[in-house]
């Protein structure tokens, strides 16, 4: 699935940040909001921030109005939805059936559930050098029939863990256009991944700023501990803003008869944050701070390997490096849980559990396992 | 950089026609007349026109918010399990034989929309064979117009009306509707309305139902509720719950898609559920399992705020008298609407039989004007209602019924 384990701290709890429970309290209590219907459509300001975040403030897409953004239930509604459109309204002389290319492990449910039957799979993850192999995963989308649809994973690949770096990105999303295939971004977990909330991005900026159309999955339960509100945002950029109407007319009808419309708390607590460029930013420069004490305290207990990439790495999350051995080893003996991947929520910590989890780790690397 | 001149792909998308009910409240919005009143969308108002919080609902939310135990994980795939057996219990009653046969579950869901897509994607996939897009699915004329979306959104390539609404005399068309039960390929789904019939208001009587099940069970016809205003139509969750009950107490295996956002004013909460009544509790299982497999592939988790509300006023004692009294404070308005609405179009002498008026139950009647009649109350008189004739009784309030019957009437005595 898109979703994978939640944070937790050592008490078990999913971490909630802090400010979401605030706002939370703040938002129940302010009479002047309706608990009228949402629009289907969602929380405009929701959907306004969210699809910013994704392309940047600055993107061409944006200030030529080709791009719209609908709030969905998490990434896998996001998914589904999109799913739907293209089925629906990809290429409508034809009636579209795929191909869909997804990566090699991953699943296809979602599209086949929306009626998709032709779904392929291009070589991702090579086990033997426990790595991605880009050479056969061009070779693959080489051989796509033009108009395919390829569906890529932006940070925190799904299961492995394993991401692509700009040069390979740089390279697939030549490639696609030389072939006209058609991205689909999976975006769920931005920030998580290489700790750095614009770089998880980077891929979907990459093909706006190359003219392309795309669509973009995107989900918000993991970076602000909302897993109980699934908050999720289906993007699309179009060639043309002439076509935005209609095509967001027919994406809102499919919404209409799939939940009809979303959910609005969750949704109300990211825009919030996110319009607040203040509390993002304070939010990073305090996860700034955690991370070079973590790293201090590692070094303090003489913890082996370096742990430089704690203050290279920025935002809400960071990948630790430790393996799959390590990270069992922190949830079963320690409490201490992290990402299968290895990746651990910076913002999580703070200074009653720091020394418990810098010690965690230490034993982590240095137990026999 | 290099510029992608190729064709959209989205460039024979055509524009998808407006949602009728929510133009209505956009041009409703927009008209600056001082006595204008809006009988559109279906939500409830207070006498002030007001939406209202119920104040069960705004207790429930304090205590949530304040409990620092609680942890915003994700909710089990088929939701949070003490809301999906409270509401299958609110919808089949306390004593539910079914319930203690444990063959009921209940699967959380987006609210009604999202319990009927669920539903509907299960049964394309499972019911009457293994991927059968043939077969039939009825649903009232007229019914709620997301239905049709929502069946054929599931795949669903028949869909077709069974005769409900007779306009001539404003009342339900029993034979029309029993013929088409008699006339419809065995294994058809029918979708009926539990109570409060949308948009009609025209419920079937208890000897009604009786008459339709008998031909449901003989004919193999599968029975699909649609629950959306269970307490919100007589006052009472029992009554309103009747053809639900009766239904079960037949043996039928059945589905149910409720709706809370009525009945809890949780409009954009988005809580629903959709009750599965088996036949033995290890079919139940299997089913479940499969409609696991369906929320996976849409929606994956289902949000917590709204179940958790309900779920904790159905569970407590003190809370859910509390609610079942809101839930009556709403009815009841409705209700005095209803009746002041008849007598005073009696009063104007309007001509024509408004009994309908009362006799209909619910949020919704369907006055009998018609389209002219309709265009003629939205643009002279600025009262807005569906061009089907559709008024919603909760836009009705002390302070504008007066010029709403008068509209009516003037409507009636000077359009044909």
């Amino acid at each position: 699935s898109y979703s994978s384990l939640p944070c937790l701290n050592e008490e078990g709890q999913t971490f909630v940040l802090p400010l979401v429970g605030k706002l939370k309290k703040q938002i129940s209590a302010d009479p002047t909001l309706c608990p009228e219907y949402p629009s289907s459509l969602g929380l405009a300001e929701f959907t306004k921030r969210a699809t910013e975040f994704a392309l940047g403030k600055n993107s061409l897409a944006l200030m030529e109005n080709r791009v719209f953004g609908i709030q969905t239930i998490g990434c896998t509604g996001a998914v589904r939805l999109g799913a739907e459109l293209l089925k629906h309204w990809y290429n409508t002389r034809a009636a579209w059936c795929g191909p869909v290319y997804l990566s090699s492990p991953c699943d296809g449910n979602i599209f086949e559930a929306a009626g998709i039957q032709d779904i392929h799979y291009y070589f991702y993850w090579d086990a033997k050098q426990r790595d991605v192999c880009v050479e056969k995963l061009l070779a693959d989308l080489e051989q796509a029939p033009e108009q395919s649809v390829v569906v890529l994973s932006a940070s925190a690949h799904c299961p492995t863990g394993a991401d692509l770096s700009e040069q390979h990105w740089a390279l697939i999303i030549q490639l696609m256009m030389r072939r006209r295939l058609f991205p689909f971004i999976l975006l769920p977990v931005q920030g998580l991944c290489c700790g750095d909330l614009q770089r998880d991005a980077w891929p979907v900026q990459h093909c706006a700023s190359q003219g392309m159309e795309l669509l973009c999955a995107q989900s918000f339960s993991h970076c602000f501990g909302l897993y109980g509100d699934g908050v999720g945002n289906l993007l699309c950029v179009l060639k043309q803003s002439s076509l935005l109407s209609a095509v967001q007319s027919q994406a809102d009808r499919l919404v209409r008869a799939l939940w009809a419309r979303p959910s609005v708390g969750g949704a109300r607590v990211v825009a919030t944050v996110l319009s607040n460029p203040e509390e993002v930013k304070h939010i990073v420069e305090r996860c700034m701070l955690i991370r070079e004490r973590l790293r201090e305290r590692l070094r303090l207990l003489g913890s082996p390997g370096c742990w430089d990439h704690l203050i290279k790495q920025r935002g809400l999350y960071c990948c630790t490096g430790l393996n799959g051995q390590q990270v069992e080893f922190l949830s079963k003996r320690r409490h201490v849980y992290l990402l299968p991947n290895g990746c651990l929520n910076v913002s999580a910590i703070n200074s009653s559990n720091l020394d418990y989890i810098a010690e965690s780790i230490h034993l982590a690397l240095t137990s026999a396992l | 950089m290099i510029p992608c001149i190729a064709m959209s792909i989205f460039s024979e998308v055509p524009q998808a026609p407006p949602v009728a009910v929510f133009k209505l409240t956009a041009d409703f919005r927009e008209d600056s007349h001082p006595q204008k009143v809006n009988l559109g969308v279906g939500a409830y108002r207070t006498d002030d026109s007001q939406p209202w919080v119920l104040p069960v609902v705004k207790k429930v939310e304090r205590l949530i918010v304040e409990d620092s135990s609680l942890n915003h994980e994700y909710l089990p795939i088929l939701g949070l399990p003490e809301f999906r057996s409270a509401a299958s219990k609110v919808a089949l009653g306390e004593d539910s034989a079914a319930i203690k046969d444990n063959r009921v579950g209940g699967v959380q869901a987006l609210g009604g929309t999202g319990a009927l897509r669920i539903g509907a994607e299960f049964l394309r996939r499972w019911y009457n064979g293994v991927n059968n897009t043939a077969t039939p699915v009825y649903v009232s004329a007229p019914t709620w117009e997301n239905h049709n979306a929502v069946f054929a959104d599931a795949g669903f390539k028949d869909i077709r009306p069974y005769h409900y609404w007779d306009a001539a005399k404003r009342g339900l068309d029993l034979s029309g509707f029993l013929d088409d039960l008699e006339k419809a390929p065995e294994h058809s789904i029918f979708v009926l309305h539990a109570c409060a019939h949308n948009p009609t208001g025209t419920d079937p009587s208890q000897d009604e139902w009786k008459k339709i099940a008998e031909i449901m069970k003989r004919r193999n016809l599968f029975v699909f509720f649609d629950s959306a205003y269970q307490g919100f139509a007589s006052g009472s969750l029992e009554k309103d719950a009747w053809a639900i009950r009766f239904f079960v107490s037949e043996g039928f295996e059945l589905l149910v898609a409720q709706s809370f956002s009525k009945n809890f004013g949780l409009y954009n909460e988005r809580v629903g559920n959709l009750t599965v009544v088996a036949r033995d509790n290890e079919n139940l299982t299997r089913i479940l399992s499969q409609m696991e497999k369906i929320v996976r592939t849409t929606w994956s988790n289902p949000p917590s705020q709204g179940a958790r509300i309900v779920g904790k006023t159905l569970n407590c004692p003190e809370l859910f008298a509390e609610w079942k009294d809101n839930v009556k404070t709403m009815a009841d308005r409705v209700l005095l609407m209803r009746d002041q609405l008849k007598a005073k179009l009696q009063a104007l002498g309007t001509p024509g039989t408004w009994d309908h008026i009362t006799q209909q139950i619910g949020m919704f009647s369907f006055t009998g004007l018609n389209p002219k009649q309709v265009e003629f109350m939205i643009k002279e008189k600025h009262v807005y209602l569906m061009a089907s004739g559709r008024i919603n009784m909760c836009g009705l309030t002390t302070k504008n019924i007066d010029y709403v019957a008068q509209s009516i009437h003037e409507a009636v005595t000077k359009v044909q």
